[in-house]
């Protein structure tokens, strides 16, 4: 016989408030089973909590309701009482009494009513729990970290340094990211490469990093603790540990058309190349697309150069399996696409640029050596103008609804070193608001206005056209109520940000969740900024949502923490709420493997026995380290032979009973 | 406050436009883009502005709603799909309401007609000119 206490939590007034609790903990004496119902204040407190402790002993409970806010506030708290108390902690039930019928309830006694059923439904409940026992699965003590821009990089060194073993899967040629191909960064204008490059070095040369690059993942199964990812390393044709990356292949290449990604297409590369001199790991790859020797099987000149015999046109793309204990995602962004905005002129001149490409220009690397010249002529301008939110803050359905954050503030920096390098330049900046806040980030915007002489207008363009060789950019000037015709010789776009469209794919792999713009979601917008809500998933950079390289190396170090504090851990305790097959009832169909999002279904064949069988049958079994509790398969089962523990078909019944009688 | 009939024509303005002002965030693409821009007393994002505000009647007195060439490039190109075009051509609407339904009759048009003028004048003009 059961004998179930029952606690009602005031919650101060966010439950007494709009709830008569008096009245519940009363109506709940009258309930079959119930052998004790009392009030406090609060529950969660040392008072409230020992309170419940001592219940359990003088009333000899075997079980315990708490009405009170959400499980997964409290769920814990309360389990880890009843387990104090010598009660089995999976006897615990929680009523959520706030969020479900006081916060949403004005009317007192359509609240206290609702309350009362709640607490009926989970004593019905708790009648049928049976005492379960947590186990444990060990840790695999080696992360893996998805992208190597400045976000991987950082998360992977921070985990090194604490003594665990981390790969990075890039997807392209190099780590470095976006910040390799910028010129300068705000707001202290220290050269990108100069501060990104050692952190590259350093991670190329911890033994506890291992980097593969030109490699994408491809599966991933398990759970927190016990991932196995399935990374594929594409063929480069250039073997990594031969090449020396002196580059000579790239000197004698006859196939030059190919478009230099790394300088956003504004000049171009050869079919072998390395992507930028500080490119980590510094080797050779060929483009496959652009190959003569691959493409037609005529040339093999970077063959016959290669002193270190790298050359490998017979190289294979590598799949392999590894195991790890966590996983980070790092896959950063990439500006827009501007096929929606014709009318800043992008396709129609080559004088109008994006920012990126702007970066390019003004780098001593860059397709000019860092010239500003116009790209269509290659002479100086005179007259160049920044146009902000290109695409971002747009509901039109053209572009992105949110601000993208970094792009006043690289416009305020791009204006201002051109005026800097250039005093014989006139910028004009179009905004709509300029939106700085940071650490010496709005002095920084007004430095480019009061020392540089930038001409900041309020207002949005309308449209950029050339005429001659000429672009004129019709705007608003809003301060002055005036419609402007610039002249301009070059127009720098501000694009909006995205993230990497790779992202979405990888999400589904991780069963991590994203926004409605494929931002990774993470698990509290306030309290678990770094975590995904699925377990041992973790968040680094712009891949989370937009943000500066100061913000995202200060996440960066936040998932590390989170993934040495995971990794320091021999085992997890894992969740007894997991799915049980009843073997006489399972037929085999195999529709609960199906359905199952971990993988945790497989089937045996076994001889079974009951009343009046005898035989051999397929039938399921669940790997209650891989299940989640997710129930999928309970709802999937036509024989009604899947029922999660703790949350049994039966008890689910009584619950609704208990609501509806 | 507005006064009541402000209130009206703010709403009379609103229903017959179906644009919701409060979705402007104040960037003057609009405006930015307006070939009629030196011709309208009122320009698109003032439209926008002032029908929020209620300012009607300062809309309602002034030609520039005439002086729109109903090109859509403000509404094309809001990046908050306000449409300040439909402001512009409720205001307009109104305003030929106020004036007894005075406009264009399709009785008057073929002593009016010449071969060059493209249809789409003619439409236009039935919408806009009072005789
Ligand atoms: C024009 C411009 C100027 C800027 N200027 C500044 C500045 O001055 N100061 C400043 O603080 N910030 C600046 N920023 C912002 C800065 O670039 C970002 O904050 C920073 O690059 C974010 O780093 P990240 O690692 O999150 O992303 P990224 O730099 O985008 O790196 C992501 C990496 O992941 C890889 N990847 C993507 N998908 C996958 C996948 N599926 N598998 C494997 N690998 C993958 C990518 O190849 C890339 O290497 C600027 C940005 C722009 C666009
Ligand atoms: S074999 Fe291919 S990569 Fe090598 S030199 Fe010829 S075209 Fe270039
Ligand atoms: S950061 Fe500035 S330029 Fe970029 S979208 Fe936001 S407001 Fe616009
Ligand atoms: S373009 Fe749209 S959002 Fe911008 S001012 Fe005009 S109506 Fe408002
Ligand atoms: S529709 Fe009228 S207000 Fe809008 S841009 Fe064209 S002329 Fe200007």
């Amino acid at each position: 016989m059961q004998r179930i206490g029952v606690f009602v939590c005031w919650c101060g007034s966010n439950i007494a408030g709009p709830v008569d609790v008096e009245r519940v903990a009363e109506a709940m004496k009258s309930v079959p089973g119930v052998v004790h119902s009392t009030t406090y204040q609060y529950m969660c407190s040392e008072v409230g909590q020992s309170r419940i402790m001592e219940a359990i002993k003088e009333h000899q409970l075997t079980g315990v309701v708490v009405c009170s806010c959400s499980p997964r506030m409290h769920e814990n708290t309360f389990r880890k009482t009843a387990q104090r108390a010598g009660l089995n902690p999976y006897m615990v039930e929680i009523a959520n009494i706030r969020e479900q019928c006081s916060w949403i309830h004005k009317d007192k006694e359509v609240g206290t009513q609702k309350a009362i059923v709640l607490a009926k439904a989970a004593v019905a409940k708790v009648m049928l729990n049976t005492p379960l026992q947590a186990g444990t699965s060990p840790v695999i003590k080696r992360a893996l970290v998805i992208g190597g821009g400045i976000a991987g990089i950082q998360t992977a060194l921070d985990i090194a340094d604490a003594g665990y073993e981390v790969d990075i899967v890039e997807k392209s040629p190099t780590i470095g990211g976006r910040m390799a191909q910028l010129d300068k960064t705000f707001p202290t204008l220290d050269c990108s490469a100069c501060i990104l490059t050692p952190k590259m070095v350093d991670a190329a040369q911890n033994e506890k990093i291992d980097i593969i690059s030109y490699a994408q993942v491809e599966k991933v199964s398990g759970f927190v603790g016990n991932f196995t990812v399935t990374i594929r390393k594409k063929a480069r044709f250039v073997d990594e540990l031969k090449c020396t990356g002196c580059g000579a292949c790239m000197e004698k290449c006859p196939s030059k058309k190919g478009k230099n990604e790394f300088n956003m297409g504004l000049n171009n590369r050869t079919a072998i190349y390395i992507p930028f001199a500080q490119a980590i790991p510094n080797v050779a790859v060929i483009d496959p697309e652009q190959c003569l020797k691959l493409k037609t099987g005529k040339c093999g000149l970077c063959e016959r150069v290669c002193s270190a015999g790298a050359i490998n046109y017979k190289q294979e793309d590598e799949v392999f399996e590894r195991q790890y204990g966590a996983i980070v995602a790092a896959t950063g962004f990439k500006p827009i696409d501007l096929d929606a905005f014709d009318e800043y002129g992008y396709s129609q001149s080559k004088d109008v640029v994006t920012s990126l490409e702007f970066e390019r220009i003004m780098n001593a690397a860059g397709p000019t050596g860092g010239q500003l010249v116009r790209p269509s002529d290659g002479k100086h301008p005179h007259e160049i103008v920044f146009i902000q939110c290109v695409g971002s803050r747009d509901t039109s359905g053209c572009g992105k609804p949110y601000c993208s954050k970094i792009c006043c503030m690289y416009t305020a920096k791009h204006a201002m070193l051109v005026r800097d390098k250039y005093p014989d330049v006139n910028v004009h900046v179009f905004y709509i608001d300029v939106r700085t806040p940071g650490k010496n980030f709005d002095e920084f915007y007004r430095r480019a206005v009061e020392q540089y002489g930038v001409d900041y207008i309020k207002g949005m363009v309308g449209k950029v056209f050339p005429e001659g060789d000429k672009l004129i950019v019709q705007g608003s000037d809003l301060i002055n109520g005036k419609q402007l015709a610039l002249q301009a010789d070059m127009v720098v776009l501000a694009a909006a940000i995205e993230p990497d469209p790779s992202a979405r794919k990888l999400a589904t792999m991780l069963t991590a969740s994203m926004d409605t713009n494929d931002f990774f979601t993470e698990a509290h917008p306030k309290l678990r900024p770094v975590e995904s809500p699925t377990a041992g998933v973790f968040l680094s950079g712009v891949c989370q949502g937009p943000k500066d390289i100061p913000e995202t190396v200060a996440q960066a170090g936040a998932a590390a923490s989170k993934v040495i504090g995971l990794l320091a851990k021999d085992h997890l305790v894992t969740n007894p709420c997991v799915a049980q097959s009843n073997e006489l009832l399972c037929n085999g169909c195999s529709q609960c493997e199906r359905v199952c999002p971990y993988g945790a279904i497989s089937y045996v064949e076994k001889e079974i026995r009951g009343p009046g069988v005898r035989e051999v049958r397929r039938v399921a079994q669940v790997n209650p380290a891989v299940c989640q509790g997710c129930g999928a398969c309970t709802v999937t089962c036509p024989s009604g032979a899947m029922d999660l523990q703790g949350f049994s078909n039966l008890q689910i019944m009584a619950e609704v009973d208990a609501i509806c009688k | 406050m507005l006064h009541e009939n402000e209130r009206d024509l703010r709403e009379t303005i609103l229903r017959i436009s179906a644009v919701d002002v409060r979705k402007c965030m104040k960037c003057g693409k609009c405006s930015g883009s307006c070939p009629a821009y030196e011709q309208m007393e009122y320009h698109p994002h003032q439209f926008v502005a002032m029908v929020d505000n209620g300012d009607i009647q300062a809309l309602l007195d002034s030609d520039a709603s005439f002086k729109c060439l109903t090109c859509y490039a403000c509404t094309e190109r809001c990046p908050r799909d306000v449409r300040p075009a439909r402001l512009v051509e409720a205001v307009r609407l109104l305003k030929i309401r106020k004036q007894g339904q005075n406009h264009l009759k399709p009785d008057a048009i073929p002593a009016k007609l010449e071969a060059e003028l493209p249809q789409q004048a003619i439409v236009a003009a039935l919408r806009k000119y009072s005789k």
